[in-house]
């Protein structure tokens, strides 16, 4: 079991987060590249959907940090709930931004990608309802930590509120599963083993550890920042205090 | 008397008191509905197939909107802080809020959703399952509204941040209580559906108290 507590000391995590940072940011670099380069010109065009298929490399990592994420920030927030862990709130309101992001590349590129596939944009089915919703709960949480102004107020509610939304994790997850949708079912997590094409697999798998990496490196960014302007926002209270 | 039944009776008391008391409440539901025919054309058959959605759809509005009034009262004038020292649990005191909540607004949104039902030409094989479940639906709403309503006491503008953050939360509640009146109107099978709505039910009475509560305790000074 690592030792959360060793890394409580925000100086001694800025410290490691700057050895890791060039390291983490280089291999992002790699294996996106890598990804791409494979995803777009030598892995094999889809016997149904041609060329179109090429989308799902953009596609399905996005769709799967979307929900990684939300996953580590729910994490996070119990870790900062019960053991008051000054990094782990940090780590969840630094992360929120990402994934919703990830989450809105997902549907957006799901979208392109579902008019040439199935000949609509949108579909009202399980899968994209449930991933709509969970952008909606990303954005309800970033509200939260905007419109609390005691920083440590609002880190308790924006955990209460990331952890009542994590049910809607595993309703997305198998929300293939327990209704008739239009979206395909699961064919990398799955029982079974994967059922893709082995030839699309390379690709595919770099650009999910790839995403990784990114959202790892932007991560450490993000939580850098918001080290620096808390420090400037006590220092502007002190500064009132003593005029 | 026990405590739980006191707080009840206080808040039931003073919303039927208050001017924001049942009435506006049931205005809402009957102006949003209203809406709908005069947007859609007055066409039956079109009606009649929206109406479900549409009663669900109002009634889960009105709720929202009657959310923030669940803590803000106490708060501003200093009751919240005495009822943390009751001598039942705070979930239980919440617990107490929240139905007293619901038997104001959800309650009599249910028993007259029949007579909405007939402003949008509803088939009245649905009636009696579109009472059922907005009942069950309501409440549902109302506990895990709680949970918002806590989370946003005293936030500047929180009526729009507890709207963002309690929608998609509503969103189950709302699909299932739909599907099962539709489901009657339809002849099939509709314990399924109202066995989902009960379990929601079951869900949130069990969990949200315990959220709203961790929510509140921030708010002591």
């Amino acid at each position: 079991m690592i030792n959360l507590h060793k890394f409580a000391n925000p100086t001694r995590f800025f410290q490691l987060t700057s050895v890791l940072l060039p390291w983490i940011g280089l291999t992002t670099l790699i294996l996106l590249s890598y990804g791409f380069w494979q995803a777009l010109f030598v892995s094999p065009p889809d016997y149904q959907m041609g060329e179109a298929v090429r989308i799902m490399y953009v596609h399905v990592p996005a769709a799967y940090m979307g929900m990684m994420v939300y996953g580590i920030m729910a994490v996070a927030s119990a870790i900062a709930l019960i053991w008051k862990h000054p990094i782990a709130d940090i780590a969840a309101k630094s992360s929120a931004p990402i994934g919703a992001g990830f989450t809105f590349l997902a549907l957006v590129t799901g979208m392109l990608w579902g008019q040439p596939m199935w000949g609509t944009f949108w579909v009202w089915d399980a899968r994209l309802t449930s991933v709509l919703i969970l952008f909606f709960i990303y954005l309800g949480y970033i509200g939260l930590w905007v419109s609390i102004e005691d920083p440590s107020r609002a880190s308790k509610a924006a955990a209460i509120l990331a952890l009542v939304g994590s049910v809607n994790l595993p309703i997305i997850h198998y929300s293939v599963d327990w209704w008739n949708t239009l979206h395909q079912p699961a064919s990398l997590l799955r029982a079974d083993g994967p059922t893709i094409d082995p030839g699309m697999l390379p690709p595919l798998i770099s650009l999910i550890i790839g995403y990784t990496t990114f959202y790892i490196t932007v991560l450490f960014l993000r939580m850098d920042k918001e080290f620096i302007s808390r420090k400037i926002y006590s220092l502007q209270i002190l500064r009132t205090h003593q005029k | 008397m026990h405590p739980f039944l006191a707080i009840l009776k206080r808040d039931l008391k003073l919303s039927l008191r208050q001017n924001n008391g049942v009435i506006w409440v049931m205005l809402f539901y009957l102006l949003t509905i209203t809406l709908f025919p005069l947007a859609v054309g007055p066409d039956p058959e079109v009606l009649s197939r929206i109406s479900s959605g549409v009663i669900w759809v109002s009634a889960l509005l009105a709720v929202l909107l009657s959310l923030d009034k669940l803590f803000q009262s106490d708060f501003e004038d200093g009751s919240l802080d005495i009822l943390f020292l009751s001598p039942i649990s705070l979930e239980l005191v919440i617990l107490s809020k929240s139905l007293a909540h619901w038997l104001t607004t959800g309650f009599p949104l249910s028993i007259l959703s029949p007579i909405m039902g007939i402003l949008l030409n509803m088939n009245p094989a649905g009636y009696g399952i579109l009472v059922l479940s907005m009942l069950l639906g309501t409440l549902v709403l109302t506990l895990i509204g709680s949970i918002g309503a806590a989370l946003t006491l005293g936030v500047r503008r929180g009526g729009f941040l507890l709207s963002l953050l309690v929608l998609p939360f509503f969103v189950p509640t709302l699909i299932f209580g739909v599907i099962a009146v539709d489901s009657a109107i339809d002849e099939t099978t509709t314990i399924s559906n109202l066995m989902l709505l009960f379990a929601l039910l079951l869900g949130s009475l069990a969990l949200a108290p315990w959220a709203s509560s961790a929510a509140l305790r921030l708010n002591i000074e």
